[in-house]
């Protein structure tokens, strides 16, 4: 237990927080995706054969005149790039040393990612 | 930290890349590992597999061009990495949150639920693969 007197003279202050906000977030959006894939399995392999019209209607179906599928969708593809930039954040951290390449990394990760959102999102919502 | 003094154990300290090959990972290492990979990769192809969606989610022709340019050898081989990728990435991540609860970290049902996990995404990419080649 000599260890524990230890912090407040070892640890590194590194940042305003430890990440437990990102810790919580990858989770959470975690769970909603893999509700969201379980949602469109069972869509898939309950629809009566593999056509245009059913695999629409997973993205467009409609409650009460209210977008669900697109909702659902959208929802889901805002937490997988929310799910992905902490992943990708902590692979750059772990491995990117230097302070200007990891930025330009990091950077690069968003828009790839912001990219992403806008190009499926706008699919989805076109017609 | 005071009994490891008296068995010391082979440490592995800023290892090369090259000797990546010969450093033996166990089960949940390996498991953990491909989990990071898995991501990477569904990463890199996010923009490809939208753009499969957009074209199949566009038209009833679109659907049909999507299902021509899937049903090309390497796209399909393309694909069967990034299912794979997908299901490791699942199937390991809900062994992690589980393990998030405390469940299962002895290091005896911790490599044992990182076996499950490997064996059960390779099974689930079988039966995929199986469906994307035709075969079923």
């Amino acid at each position: 237990m000599a260890a524990i007197e230890k912090i407040g003279t070892k640890r590194l202050v590194v940042g305003a927080h430890y990440g437990t906000g990102e810790y919580i977030i990858q989770r959470v959006t975690a769970i909603i995706l893999a509700i969201y894939t379980l949602v469109l399995l069972v869509g898939i392999l309950t629809m009566s054969g593999f056509t245009y019209a059913g695999w629409k209607n997973l993205f467009t179906f409609t409650t009460f005149d209210i977008p669900v599928g697109q909702v659902l969708a959208s929802l889901a593809m805002l937490s997988l790039a929310w799910h992905a930039w902490i992943g990708i954040r902590d692979i750059w951290m772990d491995y990117v040393k230097p302070v200007g390449i990891r930025l330009f990394l990091l950077v690069l990760t968003i828009l790839w990612l912001a990219g992403s959102v806008v190009y499926f999102v706008h699919t989805l919502w076109r017609n | 930290m005071s009994d490891t003094a008296q068995k010391p154990r082979p440490q592995f300290r800023n290892i090369n890349v090259t000797d990546l090959m010969h450093y033996r990972l166990p089960m949940a290492g390996k498991v953990s590992i491909l989990h990071r990979i898995s991501g990477a990769a569904l990463f890199l192809c996010l923009p490809l597999l939208i753009a499969l969606f957009a074209m199949s989610f566009s038209s009833e022709a679109g659907f049909a061009s999507m299902s021509k340019v899937t049903g090309h050898p390497l796209m399909k081989l393309i694909l069967l990495g990034l299912i794979w990728g997908y299901l490791h990435h699942f199937c390991a991540g809900i062994r992690y949150l589980v393990l998030d609860l405390h469940i299962g970290v002895d290091k005896e049902s911790a490599a044992k639920s990182a076996s499950a996990v490997m064996g059960a995404s390779l099974a689930l990419t079988l039966v995929f693969g199986l469906k994307l080649f035709g075969v079923w």
